[in-house]
């Protein structure tokens, strides 16, 4: 192989190095992602080799499908509340843990323990979403077997004989998955700001512990201005993930694929699954994955504008 | 939330302690009392935190030496009865197929994701030719679309290579998916070898083939191991790829499913057997590999990631 390389110069090199991971990579990823676009113009079933060319009704039938909407309403409601709550989250505990503790010589630094703190916090992130599932099944078990039931009874909060069905309730099944959400998310961004906040220079902090900073001003004014970034990054990626949401409502709430009770659960995903797999309208559920791209889009374009600022160096 | 009264309890009791205890070298007793107040306010918040990380975690655990009955009476009960044999069941209930079929997909799917990442992210990072930055934001832009665009085409597009519920189908699927995340990474890691030693190199005579192999692997072993750590974890625990593509298309054919895939269907299964000791079981045998691995690369993971993340 070298000396065949070595013959043809430089560009049989880069021409075979790039041929394999390249024709895996446009025969898996892109070009599935392309033919997409195509059959979401089409009623194609999946099962039978040929199908009809129908424009955009597929487009139009989405408008009008409920299920669709409902799903597309939670998407958006997720959408806001992930990023929102597991980056707060994560900025507190990462400030908590690079820069709470106070008093000492050096001025700024982590509180006691906070090796342990990063270590642990970031164990949800090396479960499986299937772990997940089950354990959160478990937890949010309706009978007192339930930990969260079996915890607020012991608490005397609940009745034991009305324990809370907490992924049947239609009002409380949304944001039972987001809790795993966020359970699950939190020690990722904290390592993520931890990384950030380190690479801040400990004299600034000491400026602005000579200036008689307090801890919240030191925050506010010093550390997530130049933390900027990051939690921009943090929101499309969390965006990204609220968009997704497979997994954990497919396997965690009832129905086929998910999605309930009545619907209360549906993520597009779960629509565009059941659509594919079992009620075999390919093409229809191939327009929902354009719909999800170009939300995905439109969003990411909108948290990188909306979050803009001039950008700190140091 | 249940947190507020573990926190505001938390100063009265801690607050003494923490001044004798966090011999922290050159600590100025009493500089800042609200500071030291505050300070013990949301140490407990992160104690708090770090309980509710754990607990689940280990009840789950616990869970898997409980007898049916006392999973559905409480949660809080303590096992009663200490038998391994949930673990067996588990095992034999086909956890320990999907475990070997993970095991199976993962030992090619990785060196080969690792292999292409790097000949891909190499050539795209160190020889400047027309095209090169096409190519590379081809790769990257992959990680930006959900995965769900492309599943329906994807299904079919394995179905006419002969390749679904097979391992090699799934092998390559996992190869290809992995190439945005491996080649960003990677890209970003061969710029920082220093050009000198390539020069040395091919003045001795080496071929670029051969100065890939012998000279650069070698020298981007810490990137690739950080990489590495994040396609094991990564692939492991994929559930949506072997959900679609790794189905028995006959009732003639074998099960192949992946781990993840397993402890889902056993979820079901359970459910209906009510032998909840042996999912919680299944679960933990799923848990603990993933946790040993982290734990014993937790420095790698934590650089890697933010390395990766913050370019």
């Amino acid at each position: 192989m070298s000396h065949v390389a070595q013959g043809r110069g430089k560009y049989g090199f880069i021409a075979g190095f790039l041929f394999a991971p390249l024709a895996l990579y446009l025969t898996f990823v892109i070009w599935p992602y392309v033919q997409t676009f195509g059959y979401s113009f089409t009623n194609w079933t999946g099962q039978s080799p040929t199908f009809d060319f129908v424009g955009t009704d597929n487009y139009a039938a989405l408008l009008k499908d409920e299920v669709f909407r409902g799903a597309l309403w939670h998407n958006l409601l997720l959408l806001v509340f992930v990023p929102l709550v597991t980056i707060l989250l994560a900025l507190f505990f990462a400030f908590m843990v690079n820069a709470g503790g106070r008093g000492g010589a050096g001025g700024v630094q982590g509180v006691g323990g906070s090796r342990f703190y990063k270590v642990v916090y970031f164990f949800p992130q090396v479960l499986s979403l299937a772990i997940l599932s089950v354990l959160f099944g478990a937890i949010y078990r309706s009978d007192e077997g339930g930990l969260l039931n079996g915890f607020l009874t012991g608490l005397g909060l609940i009745d034991a004989n009305h324990p809370v069905e907490w992924l049947n309730e239609p009002n409380l099944v949304l944001w039972c998955l987001l809790l795993v959400v966020v359970w699950h998310g939190v020690g990722f961004y904290l390592v993520l700001f931890s990384a950030a906040m380190q690479s801040v220079p400990k004299d600034v902090y000491e400026a602005a512990l000579l200036d008689g900073a307090g801890r919240a001003q030191t925050f506010f004014k010093v550390t997530l201005p130049l933390l900027w970034d990051s939690v921009q990054t943090s929101a499309v990626y969390l965006g990204i993930a609220a968009m997704d949401m497979f997994v954990l409502v497919s396997t965690m709430t009832s129905g086929q694929f998910g999605g309930g009770p009545d619907h209360h659960s549906e993520v597009m995903s779960t629509v565009l699954m059941r659509n594919f797999l079992y009620f075999g309208k390919s093409g229809y559920a191939c327009a929902m994955g354009v719909v999800m791209l170009a939300l995905t889009m439109i969003l990411s374009v909108i948290t990188l504008r909306a979050t803009r600022r001039e950008r700190i160096e140091f | 939330m249940t947190t507020p009264s573990t926190v505001i309890k938390a100063p009265g009791e801690q607050a003494p302690e923490r001044s004798g205890a966090t011999g922290r070298p050159g600590k100025r007793e009493g500089r800042r009392s609200e500071g030291t107040t505050l300070n013990v306010f949301s140490h407990g918040f992160l104690v708090v935190w770090a309980i509710m990380i754990v607990l689940p975690l280990l009840w789950l655990a616990l869970g898997a030496f409980k007898t049916d009955a006392q999973i559905g009476g409480s949660a809080l009960s303590w096992p009663s009865n200490w038998h391994f044999d949930a673990f067996g069941r588990a095992w034999t209930k086909g956890i320990g197929g999907y475990f070997a079929n993970t095991l199976i997909v993962l030992v090619f799917s990785v060196p080969l994701t690792m292999l292409f990442g790097s000949m891909a992210a190499y050539v795209l990072a160190r020889y400047p030719f027309t095209g090169n930055r096409l190519i590379y934001y081809f790769f990257v832009s992959g990680a930006m679309f959900p995965v769900f665009l492309a599943l329906v085409p994807l299904f079919f597009m394995v179905k006419r290579f002969d390749m679904l519920n097979t391992y090699q189908g799934l092998v390559l699927v996992y190869v290809a998916y992995s190439m945005p995340f491996t080649v960003f990474f990677m890209h970003s890691f061969f710029r920082t070898l220093p050009t000198a030693i390539h020069e040395a190199a091919v003045i001795d005579g080496a071929s670029d083939t051969r100065i890939f192999f012998q000279v650069m692997l070698p020298m981007a072993k810490p990137g690739l191991i950080s990489v590495g750590i994040f396609n094991v974890l990564g692939q492991w625990n994929q559930y949506i790829l072997p959900a679609v593509l790794m189905q028995p298309q006959s009732s003639a054919d074998p099960e192949r499913y992946m781990l993840t895939q397993g402890l889902i269907q056993l979820q079901y299964q359970m459910g209906y057997e009510t032998d909840l000791p042996v999912l919680f079981a299944g679960a933990t045998i799923a848990m603990v590999p993933m946790l040993v691995v982290y734990l014993s690369f937790q420095r790698q993971i934590q650089a890697g990631l933010t390395s990766a993340t913050l370019k």
